[in-house]
């Protein structure tokens, strides 16, 4: 390999090495590190002035308690899975919503395509943390939703959605639509309309043809999609934090919780470290998923 | 060229007691403003092997898509084995399509792709397998019935695609360009293929193609279309030999066209007139189908092969007409002859290599005769 080749190679490799591997093996290293009052506020640290002696006093000053402490306190692990219930919840939910956005889009003239792509993009051009905001004006007791339903006479009293796993769900929806509905319109856009005519051909419903054909050819973008959406949503924040209030439970703002309100930064260390855990098996399943499609299309 | 053996003539449409498979009343496709077929009629017989022939945008495909379902007439009436399939969708006619494209299901096995359409009228499990295993027999692809279409070969996907079509016996089978996407050698093997199960498995095909060979090869009958419209119908023969028009002779194979002026010659065959087509020109003796008056402009077309090329005038022919090669294209077994006339008008002439080139009689800039038969080209008044 010629040095032009290794250079350039080496730009992804160093670029992920300085600011994902490094800062993650701080993380790693915090986390097996006890709590103190000082700064950092975390002890031991390595002092490598006093050569390897010093470091072999720091790896033996390294535990696991942190991670023992996650197991003890059920707060923790019910975090972890009610975060993904509600991951898992509101990925189905999206694809509910996506699906036939992505469909109708597909099927649509070619002529339209480009409006409706850009439609879909549209509200990245405005920032996440307003767009959230936005839905408290809107899901609020007093907000525009509950004031229509009264107009319409379909309540009598507001209906109370925000502050609780409601709002987050629909917040997660809306937020991460676009993620879903970009694959599946793509795998759909892909997909050459005389398969479908062939399948009525030889006799399917258009249903069965749906069913049949036009569905599992989708496949591809729908897990795509569902990675894209699972996957942040598992960690997500903002939005339990905006629209949740405090009784909904998710392992974003348990994190938040130690780190900014306890000062507690080896046990938020370890919640980062076992979430990434967590995380890893979907992403390693996407993975897998992307590779066999680009194998099946080469 | 199909030749019919002359002890089982195939000619339905010559019994008037033969009764159509398929009718094509007056059919019309209106695209909003942009007619895609004008007026059609069309009869199609039982276990025929019809061929709709035309360049692209003539509206064959359109035609095609009408049988199929696909789309439905604007103005006509279609009748398939005597019932209106107006009403009638694509999955509940007893038709199936072989598409351009193969259109075959990427995520299902050769097997599955084949079954595809026999578990759609829930056939029972015994009774699919053996159809299936049946079809790959058919087209020799019981090796291949696991993979996935995209681990086999263009030639292959062909045979997995019309495998799949014939698979539930449809009374009509149409080919949408089916042999498009081959080159061109394993186009020419196909196409005898192609025949052989239509020949044996008796059903009704119909093929579009804008390849006038391939039509004339599969096609017991073909149908020459342009701009929407039906030129003619005929047997390959025909249409090669009694083009109607001057479209229809221009589009198949090779043709010389000479305008001119008839005047019925009396005395001569029945029919026989003379056209006169240039100054010094001795006119051309041909004979008329149709009766001509006087003076009337027509055209003569005749094919390159029937003209012989020569240095004195063949006097056992009828026409002759003196002028100076041009051009020579040396096909190996045949040589092609441009030759000018002293009017300016441009004369192909094909004849056959019997002498080894060397010893060949005629070349660049030599003046000969061109020989050619009272009955050797037809008169076309369109």
């Amino acid at each position: 390999m010629n040095l032009r080749r290794l250079l350039l190679i080496s730009v992804p490799y160093l670029w992920l090495t300085a600011l994902f591997l490094v800062p993650f093996l701080i993380v790693v290293k915090i986390s097996l590190s006890t709590t103190a009052i000082a700064i950092p506020p975390y002890t031991p640290t390595l002092d490598l002035a006093q050569g390897w002696a010093g470091f072999k006093d720091f790896l033996s000053q390294l535990s696991f308690d942190n991670f023992t402490f996650l197991t003890q306190d059920d707060l923790y692990w019910k975090a972890y899975l009610s975060s993904l219930q509600i991951a898992a919840l509101s990925t189905l939910f999206t694809l509910i919503v996506a699906y036939p956005i992505a469909y109708g889009m597909a099927r649509a003239p070619d002529e339209w395509r480009p409006t409706l792509l850009m439609l879909i993009i549209l509200p990245f051009w405005t920032s996440f943390l307003i767009r959230v905001y936005a839905w408290m004006g809107i899901l609020s007791d007093e907000g525009l939703l509950n004031q229509f339903l009264l107009w319409l006479g379909v309540i009598s009293s507001p209906l109370h959605i925000m502050n609780t796993s409601k709002a987050v769900y629909i917040g997660i929806v809306y937020t991460y639509l676009p993620f879903m509905i970009l694959p599946i319109y793509a795998a759909l856009d892909k997909m050459d309309d005389s398969l479908n005519e062939a399948a009525v051909d030889l006799g399917a419903s258009r249903l069965s043809a749906f069913w049949l054909v036009t569905l599992p050819m989708s496949r591809p973008g729908v897990i795509a999609g569902c990675f894209l959406v699972f996957i942040p949503a598992l960690g997500e924040y903002v939005i339990p934090q905006l629209l949740g209030g405090s009784k909904t439970l998710m392992i974003g703002k348990v994190l938040w919780d130690e780190f900014f309100s306890n000062r507690d930064w080896p046990v938020a260390s370890a919640v980062a470290v076992v979430l990434l855990v967590i995380l890893i098996v979907p992403i390693v399943l996407f993975q897998r998923n992307q590779q066999k499609q680009q194998e099946a299309e080469s | 060229m199909a030749q019919v053996k002359p002890q089982i003539v195939f000619d339905p449409w010559n019994d008037p007691k033969a009764k159509p498979l398929i009718q094509c009343r007056s059919i019309t496709k209106r695209f909003g403003d942009f007619t895609a077929i004008d007026t059609i009629d069309l009869n199609i017989y039982e276990k025929e092997f019809f061929a709709l022939l035309g360049p692209s945008g003539c509206g064959k495909t359109t035609l095609m898509r009408m049988l199929a379902g696909f789309e439905t007439p604007t103005e006509g009436k279609i009748t398939i084995d005597g019932q209106d399939v107006a009403q009638v969708p694509p999955n509940k006619r007893a038709v199936n399509m072989m598409f351009q494209s193969y259109a075959l299901f990427p995520h299902l096995s050769v097997w599955e792709n084949i079954a595809f359409g026999l578990k759609r009228e829930h056939a029972p499990k015994e009774r699919i397998e053996e159809r299936v295993a049946e079809m790959l027999r058919l087209t020799r692809l019981e090796k291949f019935a696991r993979r996935k279409p995209h681990q086999i070969s263009g030639g292959q996907r062909q045979r997995v695609a019309l495998a799949r079509s014939l698979a539930k016996a449809p009374k009509l089978l149409l080919l949408d360009e089916p042999l498009g996407a081959l080159d061109k050698k394993l186009r020419q093997d196909t196409q005898f293929e192609l025949m052989d199960i239509q020949e044996r498995t008796g059903t009704t095909f119909v093929i579009v193609t804008h390849d006038q060979e391939e039509a004339m090869t599969v096609a017991s009958r073909v149908a020459v279309m342009n701009a929407g419209e039906i030129m003619q119908i005929a047997t390959p023969a025909d249409i090669y030999e009694q083009p109607n028009s001057v479209y229809v002779a221009d589009f198949i194979g090779d043709v010389n066209i000479i305008e001119g002026n008839a005047s019925p010659v009396s005395g001569g065959p029945e029919g026989a007139i003379s056209i006169a087509y240039g100054e010094g020109q001795d006119p051309v003796q041909a004979i008329a189908t149709s009766p001509v008056t006087e003076g009337a402009k027509v055209f003569y077309a005749i094919r390159p092969e029937k003209i012989t090329v020569s240095h004195q005038p063949d006097p056992d022919r009828a026409n002759h007409a003196f002028g100076k090669i041009i051009d020579i294209a040396y096909l190996g077994n045949i040589s092609t002859y441009r030759v000018q006339l002293a009017n300016g008008q441009l004369i192909s002439a094909t004849m056959t290599n019997a002498r080894r080139l060397e010893r060949r009689a005629f070349t660049w800039e030599d003046e000969v005769w061109l020989s050619w038969t009272r009955t050797a080209g037809v008169v076309l008044t369109k």
